[in-house]
């Protein structure tokens, strides 16, 4: 009996090792020669569905679907439509890599697209360079990302180091007698965050502006309240606020609002860019008024790819322009560059895809893009907008197409 | 002194909230011995039915406990009659383990269908107004949140010691078997024990969501630190829960004045050094019993 089911066992095991044998030939066959023109091309992508970042994950999501769904009723790629193969990581980075792998090694996917967040983009992007995929994301822009220098990685976005740049030249700019005095620097333990609240840190304590706390707290959900009351207590002139989401900017505005502590600005690196999510959040416009973040892109941004999206996007999913999570053109951006590096290779291999997208310029809803080689984009701009009585508008820097920062901020639920 | 000051008031304003949260999820081990993991997603559903009250009915979220404290009632009861009194025998506790992770899955899936991942609060124009106390701005949703707690945790207090039904408790707690014997339909018992615990949720929820934004995924940060002050303040001590909440959120928010990023270390820190010196927590189970 028990001889009879080790040879059984036996002859299972050995169809199953070559039928797996079998299905992988053919899969590799496929994709070497490209003998099914008319199979879709498919594209796969770790995004953050649940968990910290799953707001930004489904803005995401929106985003690559919006491109997906565009380039399809166009004709797809190639003259192949476009299949996305998207796993929630639940804002793990562990989980992010496993989704990686099981793209590249499980689901054979033809192109990647990136995650959310810095954090989730530095170990994913290992994984990708180690099957050479070329891999274009648009939320990755930390310095730790790009100190990997990785060749395979391009983050579309704005690289964040010196995103508020044209604020802290704002403020130098200011008469004397304007010119804020004091500064408070709180930012969450994250790579996004802190590389930009010590660069604003430094700008401002060369221009003379004295820091009045500076301290970083836990990533994951903590008491912020007691943090923001020791902001209101040093009665700084300048918030910037080192924050990855909404639920952060929320709560150190309603400390604020609570202490009756009114900076004169107050800046946060992610939060106020989340459209009317973050407006719903902090209790409505009067506690939106005159807050900024920085950023490459803007609902009303007069970039014509952009305003086409707008467009599509409010028709499927309604509300306005200000209300659409920047998010969305961050990941629209990643499939209009991986397209045209597709379509100017005329193939699917990602070597001659990360060639391309080292040597040429190329177009998308964020404005230009040219990447250098540790894939950070050279030719972003930084904007800082402002929520303005419920509308978000590019403040800086001064010039065509910006509105007049309002300076000093109005107070709370004004 | 004056952060010194602000940091003690946050903390005992702040851990009220949080005991209230907690209050149930130790009244239901203390009854039944089952760790309802799914506390913290009850937490985030009460705040999402006082958030959908509020929003659609325009009804305000305290008087919207009116509603929100029935509905957690009966849904409790109906969690403990459909799944969690089939369990029975030697593997009964951890079986409940799982029963409620599953429940705390299922009520995570149905919240993110009907109202996404965006994060969102409970908006009210007096939750941010404020007191000024002794040079201290307190928000009077915390003294709200703290006069919830003080009510629940005496509600409970008084229905345990002073009513018929308390002793049923009380006996149900010390030997199910005799309580059986002695007339006491435990079931019964059982099940209206568990359907309190998720009511007070629904007090705990609404403080939870007024006091932060919250989405569906909100329920595992919370479900980490309500266990954390359950054991802290001793397993089926609802008072011990008051006070643990109280100690643990206070020293983070002393310790938040110089090195925020300790504070969260010291939170379990504490509650580690605590067990290794009562390892049944402040008010450990037989304690409590003893009351």
């Amino acid at each position: 009996m028990t001889a009879h089911r080790a040879r059984f066992l036996a002859v299972g095991i050995t169809a199953a090792v070559l039928s797996a044998a079998l299905a992988a030939c053919s899969s590799s066959s496929t994709s070497s020669t490209g003998t099914a023109p008319k199979t879709p091309i498919v594209i796969g992508a770790s995004l953050s569905l649940t968990g910290g970042f799953s707001t930004d994950g489904q803005a995401f999501m929106r985003g690559y679907k919006l491109w997906a769904n565009d380039v399809n009723k166009a004709g797809g790629l190639l003259g192949r439509k476009v299949k996305l193969d998207i796993k929630n990581d639940a804002s793990q980075p562990n989980q992010a890599v496993t989704n990686y792998q099981t793209l590249i090694n499980v689901d054979h996917v033809n192109l990647l697209f990136g995650p959310f967040s810095s954090l989730l983009t530095a170990p994913t992007a290992q994984v990708a360079h180690r099957y050479g995929f070329a891999f274009v994301e648009g939320a990755g822009g930390a310095p730790s990302v790009f100190a990997t220098k990785l060749p395979n990685l391009f983050d579309v976005s704005l690289p964040v180091d010196a995103s508020t740049l044209p604020l802290l030249n704002y403020i130098k700019s200011l008469p004397a007698g304007q010119r804020p005095k004091t500064a408070a620097f709180p930012t969450s333990n994250d790579p996004f965050t802190q590389p930009q609240i010590q660069f604003a840190q430094q700008m401002l304590s060369a221009d003379g502006i004295k820091s009045v706390y500076s301290k970083v707290f836990p990533a994951e959900p903590t008491q912020y309240k007691g943090i923001a009351d020791q902001v209101a207590a040093s009665k700084a002139q300048i918030v910037v606020l080192g924050s990855v989401d909404v639920p952060t900017v929320t709560a150190f505005t309603q400390a604020f609002v609570q202490a009756h502590y009114n900076p004169k600005v107050f800046i946060a690196t992610a939060g106020p860019d989340q459209g009317s999510a973050y407006v719903k959040a902090v209790g409505g416009q009067g506690n939106a008024d005159g807050v900024m973040v920085p950023n490459a892109w803007y609902g009303g941004s007069p970039n014509a790819l952009s305003q086409k999206m707008v467009s599509e996007y409010i028709g499927i999913y309604h509300g306005t322009p200000s209300g659409i999570n920047a998010d969305v053109a961050e990941a629209y951006s990643v499939g209009e560059v991986m397209a045209q590096a597709v379509a100017a290779t005329k193939g699917l291999d990602n070597a001659k895809i990360v060639a391309y997208l080292h040597s040429h310029t190329m177009t998308s809803v964020q404005g230009p893009v040219r990447f250098d080689a540790v894939g950070q984009n050279l030719a972003a701009t930084a904007f800082v907008f402002q929520w303005q009585k419920a509308n978000f508008v590019q403040v800086l820097p001064p010039g065509a197409g910006s509105t007049t920062v309002v300076y000093p901020k109005p107070v709370w639920g004004k | 002194m004056g952060q010194f000051g602000q940091a003690v008031a946050n903390g005992i304003l702040g851990g009220a909230v949080y005991a209230l949260m907690a209050a149930g999820l130790t009244l239901i081990f203390g009854v039944l011995d089952i760790i309802n993991i799914a506390q913290g997603i009850m937490v985030v559903l009460a705040a999402y039915l006082s958030y959908a009250l509020s929003v659609h009915l325009h009804l305000d979220p305290l008087l919207g406990l009116l509603i929100t404290v029935p509905i957690m009632f009966v849904l409790g009861v109906i969690i403990q009659w459909a799944f969690i009194r089939r369990l029975r025998g030697r593997e009964r506790t951890a079986m409940s383990l799982l029963v409620c992770y599953a429940i705390a899955v299922i009520i995570e899936g149905a919240l993110y269908a009907q109202f996404g991942s965006t994060p969102v609060g409970i908006q009210t124009s007096y939750f941010n107004t404020t007191v000024h106390v002794f040079g201290f701005y307190l928000g009077y949703i915390y003294l709200i949140g703290f006069g919830l707690a003080v009510v629940a945790i005496a509600a409970i207090y008084l229905m345990l010691y002073r009513t018929k039904f308390g002793r049923s408790i009380r006996a149900t707690t010390q030997d199910a078997v005799a309580a059986r014997l002695i007339g006491i339909n435990v079931d019964r018992v059982a099940a209206i024990t568990f359907g309190i615990g998720v009511a007070v949720t629904a007090a705990g929820g609404m403080v939870f969501g007024a006091t932060n934004t919250f989405n569906p995924d909100s329920g595992y940060d919370l479900i980490s630190r309500l266990l954390s002050i359950v054991i802290l303040g001793g397993l089926g001590s609802i008072g011990g829960a008051l006070v643990a909440a109280m100690f643990m959120v206070t020293a983070e928010e002393i310790v938040n004045i110089w090195q925020p990023t300790w504070a969260t270390v010291v939170y379990y820190a504490v509650l580690v050094i605590v067990l290794l010196v009562r390892p049944t927590g402040l008010f450990g189970k037989q304690e409590a019993r003893a009351q």
